[in-house]
């Protein structure tokens, strides 16, 4: 008898929160609008907590029906909730990582208008994420995947009085259903082929076909079209340029939405399909190739940006194309690894970066900053831990993370790890240029005494200024203490998945093994086959022999020092000889130009794609079809009725000899036609 | 022995006359004439048929012909009589008060 | 022999109706109108309908036309002035009658080969009249006796002199 855990309970308690929240608000104070958002978000993590204790005696995968939804002939899909590995863990991060983001964001959004609308939506998103995790058919994920871009929409848009925010909110939209497309004509396609889109009966049906050796096949074309909607959704090229703009949104936004969790939400799509994909290996190939692009264009950018949240922004894109390389090589455990590692510290890096502009009363730009790290002592160690673990130094979270997708991504290539390698390099050299920037040296800010008379209602620039204080200061403790955790999970996060080459029993990917290697295509003896398809039993490094130990150990060593490499010329450019970052930009010339305005990309978009479509639109479809055809039929029927109605009031002139005229004709006429009758 | 067809012709040119007369006149009470000059037309061609046809129905017919042309007469002047008191005319072109 | 009277009643039938159309006065048209009568009283007895004849002498000679003189003489009509009419009337009315007309003519000529009527030897005689008018027809007579009776009333009512108004209250 499989137990019941009431698995749509843990969607729905946020969805309750954001109903409660979004109809009666607008009356509740602060206290209140904040305790329900937090209850509801909390009780939903107090309740994933609750079905982890009761994990280990579960048959997998398990599902639960809540109620039928589609029936149309043979096609079937209801509301139905699935827990496995995989689910749970992103279970985990979703409600951990949010809560924790949801306590944040009472100190931060505090002094803003609508307060309660935010934590509505807040709420909203963590029911549509929710939602998409945990859902055991593609069609229930897809509600959540368009949900969250609905909810995105509306965060960014938060302050929509602000031109470029709304402007922000509607590209980030339209740019994710150009990927949803994509999804969606993959859905057809498995429907039409499988004719279920249910995981458990889809997959056991994939499972048994051979692996596509063709480029043009059915699942490798699912596959492609799969990847078009993680594209979109998670800010890979070519449909990253939403996510760069998206920084219009509050920061715990930033850091919940497109950061830790809704971005992910494409490398979930493909973990969970990794059925599919294990069958295609050209869409592999696509999938890996688009994740090494990606990392390597992103980190160029971030290197030149100079608002911090920018920085973050493409560091975040920087690190999904880690994710993605990860899975174009079929290491969906590394993948869904890094993920993890990534939200935390990412999540931390985005709330500490609010923090930091909390603290300076809303300005963005780090060259105005500086000199910080002993003004406010919490963010900085909290925002160093962040920074040292993204960049991969050793111990920390992240390091164990990257370490094993670059070592998976040079057993399949050795091109995919070296772009790897630059990134990473790039990684660490950006995220410290930022640390330097922001806390060392000289406080370039504007005067301590800022009492500028900033209305801080949203019409504004991000956020908190006028809170009455003046100068640097820290944050109150509701920001700090999630800040403290995430730090704390950003060190000790990665200790679930230490390498066997490092001694370790990688539970991470032994806890994930189950769900992707059920599923494995048989084997041909090809040894550049991925790890995760050998003969399921032990560790992943099981096949490799005390010598891949070894090599594994030089690449490590060679990534770290990459690490370290990144931070010394960080530290070399920023803090020792701040004189010679100039001179390189200078001496690059254009070259520069082009990465700062980020290779132009948006404006490339907007010629060709936006521009002849809004033209397009306006002369055909406006002035032609709808001004010209569908106006002018019904402006033209009107004219119409009126010139016949016109030329036939004449008859009515009140003369009455025209009337004795109009009787004598229609008689004349009546008599012509019954003569004409008779004599026929 | 007379034709039919004489008699109607003759009909016919009498109706022809009373509609001209009707379209072409200018006052109220000749136009009422040429109306009355139209009934008769029809009232002959009617005997006209009943002889031709050996059927008295149609004698019976004019005989309500007259009834009603007689009634219409009565109303008819007497509208005139008010139409003048109130345009003090009997000129047809001048009764135009809902002329647009 | 009846074909002689014929003619001749036929035509002066036929130059009454176009005095009426040529004359400016309508005294001259009621006259005209009058003549247009009689002789169609003899074209009935031509056709043995005596009945119908006496009636058209008594009541359309002797009442309807004795109504319109008396109406001309009260109103005092006048000689027709000249005003500009419609054009609808000109336009279609009369060259449509006098095609219609003619048109019916060249038909009906050419296209007889109906036989003759006889005068005399056919059932005109009053008592078959009212046989049929009392039987058949006993509903159209008595709806018309109705009829005539409305008439009246209307006439009376429309041409009545209106009742001097009240002087308007000033209590109210």
């Amino acid at each position: 008898m499989t137990p019941n855990f009431y698995l749509w309970m843990i969607p729905l308690l946020p969805l309750a929160g954001a109903a409660i929240n979004g109809l009666l608000g607008k009356r509740f104070s602060r206290q209140t609008v904040s305790a329900v958002a937090l209850t509801f978000c909390i009780a939903a993590f107090g309740w994933a907590l609750f079905v982890v204790s009761k994990f280990s005696g579960l048959v997998l995968p398990h599902v639960e029906t809540l109620a039928p939804w589609l029936r149309a002939g043979n096609f079937q899909v209801d509301f139905a909730f699935q827990l496995d590995q995989l689910s749970l863990v992103m279970l985990l991060i979703v409600t951990g990582v949010g809560s924790l983001i949801h306590i944040y964001s009472v100190g931060y959004m505090w002094e803003e208008g609508g307060f309660y609308r935010f934590f509505s939506y807040l709420n909203l998103f963590m029911f549509f994420m929710l939602t998409l995790i945990l859902a055991s058919n593609y069609l229930l994920m897809f509600i959540g995947w368009e949900g969250v871009g609905l909810a995105s929409y509306l965060l960014i848009g938060f302050f929509f009085v602000k031109d470029s925010a709304a402007s922000a909110g509607k590209k980030a939209f339209i740019v994710n259903r150009i990927g949803d497309f994509g999804l969606l004509i993959a859905l057809f396609l498995l429907i039409k082929h499988f004719g279920t889109l249910n995981f458990v009966p889809l997959f056991q049906n994939i499972a048994s076909m051979p692996v596509e050796t063709a480029s043009a096949g059915l699942l490798t074309t699912i596959g492609l079209l799969l990847m078009v909607g993680a594209c979109g959704k998670s800010a890979q090229i070519p449909l990253y340029v939403w996510l760069p703009d998206a920084m219009e949104g509050p920061t715990p936004v930033s850091a919940l939405i497109h950061a830790a969790t809704m971005v992910t939400a494409g490398v979930y799509m493909v973990a969970r399909s990794h059925t599919i994909f294990e069958r295609a290996p050209m869409a592999l190939t696509v999938i890996a190739i688009i994740g090494c692009l990606t990392a390597l264009f992103a980190a160029t950018i971030g290197v030149t940006q100079t608002d911090i949240k920018k920085v973050l922004a493409y560091s975040t894109i920087s690190q999904l194309g880690y994710m993605f390389i990860a899975c174009g090589v079929a290491a969906f455990s590394a993948g869904i690894f890094h993920l993890m590692t990534h939200a935390f510290f990412k999540g931390l890096l985005f709330l500490a970066a609010g923090s930091v502009i909390h603290a300076v009363g809303g300005e963005q730009d780090m060259r105005k900053m500086g000199g910080l790290r002993k003004k406010i002592p919490y963010t900085f160690w909290t925002m160093t831990a962040g920074t040292f673990a993204i960049a991969g130094i050793p111990g920390l979270a992240g390091f164990f993370s990257k370490d094993e997708i670059l070592w998976r991504a040079y057993q399949a290539s050795w091109a995919y790890w070296a772009i790897g390698l630059f990134t990473a390099f790039l990684t660490s050299f950006y995220m410290f240029r930022l640390w330097f920037m922001t806390f060392f040296g000289e406080y370039k800010g504007e005067p301590e005494s800022r009492a500028q008379g900033h209305d801080s209602h949203g019409h504004d620039t991000q956020v908190h200024e006028g809170h009455g204080h003046s100068g640097v200061h820290e944050s109150p403790m509701v920001m700090v203490l999630p800040l403290i955790l995430l730090a704390i999970l950003s060190v000790v996060g990665g200790y679930v998945g230490v390498p066997g080459s490092l001694g370790g029993q990688n539970h991470f990917d032994k806890f994930l093994g189950p769900v992707f290697r059920s599923t494995a295509p048989a084997l041909n003896a090809h040894h550049e086959q991925p790890g995760e398809t050998a003969p399921p039993e032990q560790t992943t490094e099981g096949h490799e022999p005390e010598a891949g130990h070894g090599t594994e150990i030089i690449f490590t060593g060679i990534s770290v020092s990459a690490g370290f490499l990144g931070l010394f010329l960080a530290w070399l450019l920023y803090v020792n000889k701040p004189q010679l970052p100039q001179r390189i930009a200078a001496s690059l010339g254009s070259f520069y130009h082009a990465v700062l305005n980020k290779y132009y990309v948006d404006e490339i978009y907007a010629t060709l794609f936006v521009k002849p479509l809004i033209d397009g639109s306006t002369s055909i479809l406006w002035h032609g079809v709808d001004q010209g055809v569908i106006d002018a039929s019904v402006n033209s029927t009107a004219d119409g009725a009126r010139e016949v109605s016109d030329s036939l009031r004449h008859m009515q002139s009140g003369n009455l000899r025209s009337y004795a005229g109009w009787i004598a004709a229609g008689a004349a006429a009546v008599i012509a036609y019954m003569i004409w009758m008779g004599t026929r | 022995m007379v034709p039919l067809s004489y008699y109607l012709v003759l009909s016919g040119i009498l109706f022809a006359c009373g509609v001209t007369g009707f379209l072409v006149k200018r006052n109220i009470i000749t136009i009422f004439m040429s109306i009355e000059l139209m009934l008769n037309g029809v009232n002959l061609s009617f005997v006209a048929f009943a002889a031709h046809w050996h059927a008295l129905s149609g004698q019976v017919f004019v005989f309500f012909v007259m009834v009603v042309a007689a009634a219409e007469a009565a109303v008819g002047l007497a509208i005139i009589i008010s139409v003048f008191r109130t345009r003090q005319t009997l000129n047809v072109d001048r009764v135009n008060l809902l002329k647009l | 022999m009846h074909l002689a009277l014929f003619l001749i009643f036929g035509a002066i039938c036929v130059a009454g109706a176009i005095n009426l159309l040529v004359q400016s006065h309508p005294i001259n048209g009621a006259l005209s109108l009058v003549v247009v009568m009689a002789s169609l009283a003899v074209e009935y007895l031509l056709l043995g309908a005596e009945f119908v004849a006496a009636v058209q002498v008594i009541v359309y000679a002797g009442a309807i036309m004795v109504l319109f003189v008396f109406v001309i003489m009260l109103l005092n009509a006048g000689v027709e002035e000249h005003t500009k009419g419609s054009r609808v009337a000109l336009l279609f009315g009369v060259p449509g009658m006098i095609i219609g007309s003619v048109l019916i003519a060249w038909l009906l000529l050419t296209n007889s080969g109906t036989g003759a009527v006889a005068a005399g030897a056919l059932p005109g005689a009053p008592r078959d009249l009212a046989q049929l008018l009392f039987h058949e027809f006993l509903l159209p007579f008595e709806v018309t006796s109705v009829l005539v009776l409305i008439a009246i009333m209307g006439a009376v009512v429309l041409a009545s002199k209106p009742e001097p108004l009240p002087p308007p209250e000033e209590e109210r």
